[in-house]
């Protein structure tokens, strides 16, 4: 499944929002989209799973436009794990999160069926969330709920997955898990991620947003230049592939680029 | 479950039908309902099949229609508007419904006005009350939870200081009608009032039960329900517009009565989960067998004296779900 972003502008209370932004991911391809707090990574997410019609441009996940597809089309190809999904109590046990997903697949009349069943079990499995199965949802630690939320988006059999800031609040070795989770799945992936050392591991490619236009894009030792980190992150650091293949992010010792940035980083 | 609840509501319904004034045998009522559904036999006494069949059967039915639509009504809208205390009162639908009727019972001279019974101006403001939630409720083609909610509460303040500026100007005996309306009350059912509130009470439930994956979805949030393939601000519409239907055709027959929509479904989530595909029907059930019970209780405790609904409801209802509230672990949680 290949996700192509061309020429997207969106303007939301007369601010601009995002400009001109073009992006592509190749089927199975996991791009990290990275940028400071307001670049419009969480807008960008919007338009593609559907929630935000963009007043120009075009979002197409395997060649056709999102927005000629019918809401439940759309899911059916793509589903998103986002941040609003906290902590109010909904009443739902985590086999019925989980069997959310399964919403796109049937229209007013559709009863579960063994795909239902057999979807359900699977991301259970898949996202060790098995021994969970009949909590709920609200007593569960901020790591369990986000592998539950990648469960519900894994029933949902996505060929594009959607993530805002899935490993906040996470500690790492629960960071890492779901990172292996999502490469272990081999989806086509667009990923919001704040901690760069994270994106630099987990992704193939890159694209910084910074004021809402795309301003390096590519592999990720091309995107993660101590010109850009300076630019758009506002710090001084430097990225290099370690021996052992992983990519670091090596902050200075003074790392904010005051004298470098003094308006943007105070603002 | 569903089953147990038919049987149970059955059983409550037909043992409503043999306690009052005079005390009928089970036996009889099951033999005099039957004939009357067509199931052939003799209906015995003249006395009695009037006292089964024109009094107190249809007034046992209106209950648990009542109390079916109202639960819905109640487990909807807590969904749509993501708020836990949300029902029909409190989005202002009910207090449309009672300044219908108390306009109606204080101005007309008769029974009327220009035309208009108590019953139908009340189901006329619910559906007011339900259009100007929705109006008002919306911005740049949004309808967001809590702007419903403040638009609804507001709403209904309006049509509730209206409605007691009627009250100051009505003679006593309209206010005692109208205290009573308000309060709400099976006590006139007649069998030519059933089929309308029936039929919108049954198509709507149906109706509703049939969007519950989708309501599901919705406890998820906008964003992921819009990921899920949910169009949330369509889903939410149709909601209210059912919501307020439902409220106006119960309403308008039964008068406001209060706490059915508000904690019925929550006394369902309590016991048996949130999956609205089992909550819907089982509210509609549990509303109508509780509301059956009451209306019994409404007429029992101060013989021969009716007590309104709304009066009881509370009354018996909330201890119990305060007890079942202290009882739920997973309130607990934050």
């Amino acid at each position: 499944m290949k996700l192509t972003v061309d020429q997207l502008h969106i303007t939301l209370d007369r601010h601009p929002i995002l400009h001109n932004v073009a992006l592509e991911a190749q089927p199975g391809d996991i791009v990290g989209l990275i940028g400071p707090n307001g670049s419009g990574k969480s807008t960008l997410l919007r338009t593609v799973y559907r929630s935000l019609r963009p007043q120009q441009g075009v979002v197409r996940v395997d060649g056709d436009d999102v927005w000629a597809l019918s809401p439940r089309s759309a899911a059916l190809r793509t589903a998103a794990v986002l941040q609003e999904s906290g902590g109010s109590p909904t009443g739902l046990c985590v086999t019925e999160i989980v069997a959310l997903g399964r919403t796109p697949h049937h229209g007013l009349l559709g009863r579960d069926g063994a795909d239902d069943h057999e979807a359900v079990e699977e991301a259970l499995d898949q996202c060790g969330a098995r021994p969970l199965a009949d909590r709920d949802f609200t007593s569960l630690s901020g790591g369990e709920r986000q592998r539950v939320l990648l469960a519900r988006a894994l029933a949902q059999r996505p060929k594009l997955l959607v993530l805002d800031e899935l490993t906040n609040h996470l500690d790492i070795r629960a960071r890492f898990e779901l990172l292996d989770l999502i490469r272990s799945t081999g989806i086509t992936t667009l990923a919001v991620l704040h901690d760069l050392d994270l994106a630099a591991r987990l992704c193939d490619h890159l694209v910084a947003l910074h004021h809402g236009e795309v301003v390096a894009a590519g592999p990720v030792l091309d995107v993660l230049t101590p010109d850009l980190l300076r630019d758009v992150f506002g710090v001084t650091a430097t990225a290099d592939r370690h021996p052992d293949g992983v990519v670091r992010v090596t902050y200075g010792a003074k790392p904010l680029a005051l004298d470098l940035m003094p308006d943007e980083v105070i603002s | 479950m569903l089953a147990a609840l038919l049987v149970v509501l059955a059983v409550v319904m037909m043992v409503a039908i043999s306690i009052g004034a005079v005390t009928i045998p089970l036996g009889d009522v099951w033999r005099i309902v039957l004939h009357h559904l067509g199931g052939g036999g003799a209906t015995g006494d003249p006395a009695l099949d009037q006292i089964v069949w024109n009094f107190r059967t249809p007034r046992v039915v209106l209950a648990a229609v009542a109390g079916a639509g109202l639960a819905v009504s109640g487990a909807i809208l807590q969904s749509v508007v993501a708020n836990p205390l949300a029902d029909p009162i409190v989005l202002g639908f009910s207090y449309g419904a009672s300044l219908g009727a108390v306009i109606v019972i204080t101005l007309a001279t008769g029974a009327s006005l220009g035309g208009l019974g108590v019953s139908s101006a009340a189901f006329l403001g619910a559906l007011a009350a339900g259009a100007l939630v929705f109006v008002l409720g919306q911005r740049k083609g949004r309808l967001a939870p809590t702007r419903l909610v403040l638009s609804g509460v507001a709403i209904g303040y309006v049509f509730l200081s209206a409605t007691s500026f009627l009250q100051l100007l009505a003679t006593p005996t309209e206010l005692r009608t109208t205290m009573f309306w308000m309060l709400g009350s099976v006590a006139g059912a007649k069998w030519d009032q059933l089929p309308l509130v029936s039929t919108v009470v049954l198509t709507t439930t149906v109706l509703l039960a049939l969007f519950g994956r989708r309501l599901n979805a919705l406890l998820a949030g906008d964003e992921s329900a819009t990921a899920l393939g949910v169009d949330v601000h369509r889903l939410r519409a149709l909601m209210l517009v059912l919501a307020s239907l439902l409220t106006g055709a119960v309403t308008a027959v039964a008068g406001g009565i209060g706490f059915v929509g508000l904690m019925i479904p929550h006394l369902v989530r309590l016991t048996t989960g949130a999956d609205h595909r089992r909550l819907i029907p089982q509210s509609a059930l549990v509303g109508a067998i509780y509301l059956v019970v009451v209306d019994l209780l409404s007429r029992s405790v101060n013989r021969p004296n009716e007590l309104p609904l709304g009066i009881l409801t509370a009354l018996f209802g909330a201890p119990f779900f305060l007890w079942l509230l202290r009882r739920n672990k997973s309130l607990d949680t934050v």
